[in-house]
């Protein structure tokens, strides 16, 4: 666009106007240093470094699979809190309001993007694993991010464990019996795990069926009521909350550990 | 701290003479109270976590209890498995040709509901296929151990009752236990 000095463009009266300025906190950047100025001023971008090295773009290299994952991660929790809207976590009503979500809600969608992501988000997530520990990046200095990330899968597979209930069908309800009666083995806190026995006062036990950590779980002593109100609590508050937490500090040690790892 | 103490910032922790060794005893208070503070913070925290803890243990449950009548021992006709009282109590009652036993429809293996098929006289688990026999013994599939029977007596009133809380384990040999039958 030609411009003299008299007539300044739109987009240069825009980047000095006060509204602008109050917003993005510096003009429209010129030089490195005022895009690096801008990159710092903004919460959202403040975690990115301010400069990129060339080989973090490239893909062959990163599979781009934590990017992926994060966005994963946005999109569930955008179509999670849409669905909470129809939502209801009752045994009357959790396995109909599903059927509701997919056959009589406007576009039928957003139930199966958020199963579909949810689905491709484990699957990323450990991908996104072999990548890191196929090239090497978890090794010194950054080990710590490599902690940061494993319980980061964590909570995704236990995201996924927990939304697993919600549709209440049988598959859900059996398949959730099956995975909290592992809990029962846990050692000292399950009823059935090594050194639960010991935990006793003469013939009373103190971890039983209905004290150990299975029945903190589920609420109760098997799958039902109680357990379907904790899973959704669990599966839409509780764990997002902690791991948007470990999500920031893990983008923010990527930058203060050098970066994202390049080819050697 | 007052206005005359005031002294230049290099001469801190470096002179012998300092104006600040005057105020000793204000040191080791503060220090006192700071610790007196950090430990009633870790002690409230420490508390908050405990409670946190507790609070997901309910004390009332919206469950059927763990005890419970079952009528009378004549009801159960012999070398029969009882299917009445799964669905709301979780037990098989069965009665063979001594005894009376109610068995847990709790599968061994991962913690599925078998089904009594009748005519092939078996406990069998929809999930992975374990198979039980009548008395809850295990003999195909994946589960590890028999089925777990629980403790079976006659209230007062003449009819059974069966006390979940109690369970007995074959491997353990508890199945010797009077308290795991009753005679008939």
């Amino acid at each position: 666009m030609a411009k003299d000095d008299k007539q300044k463009s739109f987009l240069e009266q825009l980047g000095e106007s006060q509204v602008w300025k109050s917003i993005i906190r510096s003009g429209v950047p010129r030089t490195r240093r005022q895009r690096m100025h801008a990159i710092l001023g903004s919460v959202f971008l403040h975690l990115h470094p301010a400069r990129l090295p060339k080989h973090a773009v490239k893909v062959g290299y990163t599979w781009c699979m934590g990017g992926l994952s994060f966005f994963l991660f946005v999109l569930l929790t955008i179509t999670g809190i849409l669905l909470m809207f129809y939502y209801r976590p009752t045994v009357e009503y959790a396995y109909t309001d599903i059927i509701d979500l997919t056959e009589q809600v406007p576009l039928g969608m957003m139930r199966e993007l958020h199963r579909w992501a949810a689905h491709a988000m484990v699957l990323i997530v450990w991908l996104h694993m072999l990548r890191v520990f196929m090239t090497g990046s978890y090794k010194p200095p950054r080990e710590f991010n490599w902690g940061v990330g494993v319980l980061l899968m964590t909570m995704t597979l236990f995201l996924s464990f927990t939304g697993y209930l919600l549709p209440w069908d049988q598959l859900a309800i059996w398949a959730v019996t099956v995975g909290t009666n592992m809990a029962r083995a846990h050692p000292f806190i399950g009823h059935e795990g090594p050194g639960a026995s010991l935990l006793a006062i003469g013939d009373i036990n103190l971890v039983h069926m209905g004290s150990d950590v299975r029945f903190a779980l589920l609420g109760g002593r098997f799958v039902g009521e109680a357990t379907l109100l904790r899973f959704y609590v669990l599966h839409c508050i509780a764990v997002p909350f902690i791991m948007m937490i470990f999500l920031a500090i893990h983008f923010w040690r990527i930058r203060k550990d050098g970066g994202i790892s390049g080819p050697l | 701290m007052s206005e005359d103490k005031k002294i230049p910032a290099a001469s801190v922790g470096s002179s012998s003479d300092s104006p600040f060794k005057s105020s000793s005893m204000e040191r080791r208070g503060f220090f006192k109270w700071l610790s007196l503070g950090w430990l009633a913070f870790a002690g409230a925290t420490g508390g908050f976590f405990t409670v946190m803890i507790r609070f997901l243990f309910p004390n009332v449950l919206f469950e059927p209890p763990q005890t419970f009548k079952i009528g009378f021992p004549d009801d159960y006709s012999t070398n029969a498995v009882d299917i009445s009282y799964k669905k709301q109590f979780n037990v098989w009652v069965v009665r063979d040709d001594e005894t009376i036993f109610a068995l847990s429809t709790t599968c061994t293996h991962l913690g599925c509901t078998p089904n009594w098929l009748q005519t092939e006289g078996k406990f069998k688990c929809p999930c992975h296929g374990s198979g039980f026999r009548m008395t809850g013994i295990n003999f195909e599939g994946p589960a590890p151990r028999p089925l777990e029977r629980y403790k079976v007596s006659i209230a007062n009133d003449g009819r059974i009752l069966v006390d979940k809380t109690k369970s007995f384990k074959w491997e353990k040999g508890e199945w010797e236990n009077p308290e795991s039958y009753l005679t008939v």
